[in-house]
């Protein structure tokens, strides 16, 4: 297959077989290697063709099980150290029409509703806003809650001083949860 | 490794990756081509990249709920005295994937990826057991969806 050739519609996923099923995964879990052909590298270890470990991959998107494909920014490391979790509490018949527009915004990186915690606890509403630096993301959610006429919600800014752990979890990606 | 070692192809090619690899043959081919350089030249960045700890995964991201796993976030009010002791014996746990000093009361918050839902519980009282903090459980109840991508 050339680099453009999509995959044959009729390329065979044999998932139903579980212990290819847990092969694939444990292979696909190491990472795509860093070699012209990938998704044959893999086929080699997993024991199986190349196209089907892409028939594999590609019924796994469409099932919404691998979500992507691509690669994860450790942003630490390239000193993007601001990283904001931004809380809200918003009304329960308001909140999920404010989560859409939020998720829009380029500058949220993930944006989720989740219980409040009452009464300690009040905020429904978290995304996340990255940058190089507390003043820009200040900024940036000033001028999100100006365009999106929020400032009315009360809302909180968590910065974070200090990262633990960072991809511990194989299969989690950062600050998704 | 910072910013300031990325050269102006780096950073496109960054940009360009997060947005995704396409599923075919050649992936790395299929991108060198858009970005008009060639593919041994790709992969040695991404080498470069990998080995200066600037990209930590590559390839498929799985969903850890349809795979059949637990996964929430959960926060503790910790005691400023007991900072590193309740640190460390959270971040003992295998579940414990991210780690996040946070500026509010409550001021640790950490995600949990388990291999079942179930789990989920076991582990907030093993946290509960360890810290003798109580955990504030906060799973997702509707994710929004943005595109996952930091320009660098």
């Amino acid at each position: 297959m050339s680099a453009a050739t999509p995959l044959p519609l009729d390329a065979v996923c044999s998932l139903d077989e579980p212990a290819a099923h847990r092969r694939l995964r444990a292979v696909l879990e190491q990472g795509l290697p860093l070699t012209p052909r990938p998704w044959k590298s893999l086929a080699e270890q997993a024991g199986m063709a190349e196209e089907e470990v892409m028939a594999c991959v590609r019924r796994w998107q469409a099932d919404g099980m691998i979500k992507r494909l691509g690669l994860v920014v450790r942003h630490r490391r390239l000193g993007i150290e601001a990283n904001a979790m931004v809380v809200w509490d918003v009304p329960d018949d308001r909140v999920n029409e404010v989560g859409r527009r939020l998720a829009q915004e380029a500058a949220v990186t993930l944006c989720y509703r989740r219980p409040r915690r009452l009464p300690d606890w009040p905020y429904n509403l978290f995304c996340m806003i990255h940058g190089a630096r507390r003043e820009r993301v200040l900024a940036e959610l000033a001028a999100i809650a100006e365009r999106l006429a929020l400032g009315e919600l009360e809302h909180r800014v968590l910065f974070s001083t200090h990262a633990y752990r960072q991809c511990g979890g194989r299969y989690v990606q950062e600050g998704v949860a | 490794m910072t910013l300031d070692d990325l050269d102006g192809v780096d950073r496109r090619m960054l940009n360009r990756l997060q947005d995704g690899l396409p599923l075919v043959a050649r992936p790395y081919a299929a991108v060198a081509d858009e970005l008009g350089i060639d593919e041994g030249d790709l992969l040695e960045r991404l080498e470069r990249l990998c080995g200066g700890g600037v990209l930590s995964r590559f390839g498929p991201m799985f969903h850890a709920e349809r795979l059949g796993g637990g996964l929430t976030l959960a926060a503790l009010a910790v005691p400023e005295a007991d900072f590193g002791r309740v640190s460390e014996a959270v971040n003992a746990l295998p579940e414990v994937a991210h780690n996040y000093r946070r500026e509010h009361e409550l001021n640790m918050w950490f995600v949990l990826a388990t291999e079942t839902p179930e789990r989920i519980n076991e582990v907030i009282e093993e946290v509960e057991a360890a810290t003798g903090l109580p955990v504030f459980n906060m799973p997702k109840e509707e994710e929004f969806h943005v595109r996952l991508h930091l320009p660098v």
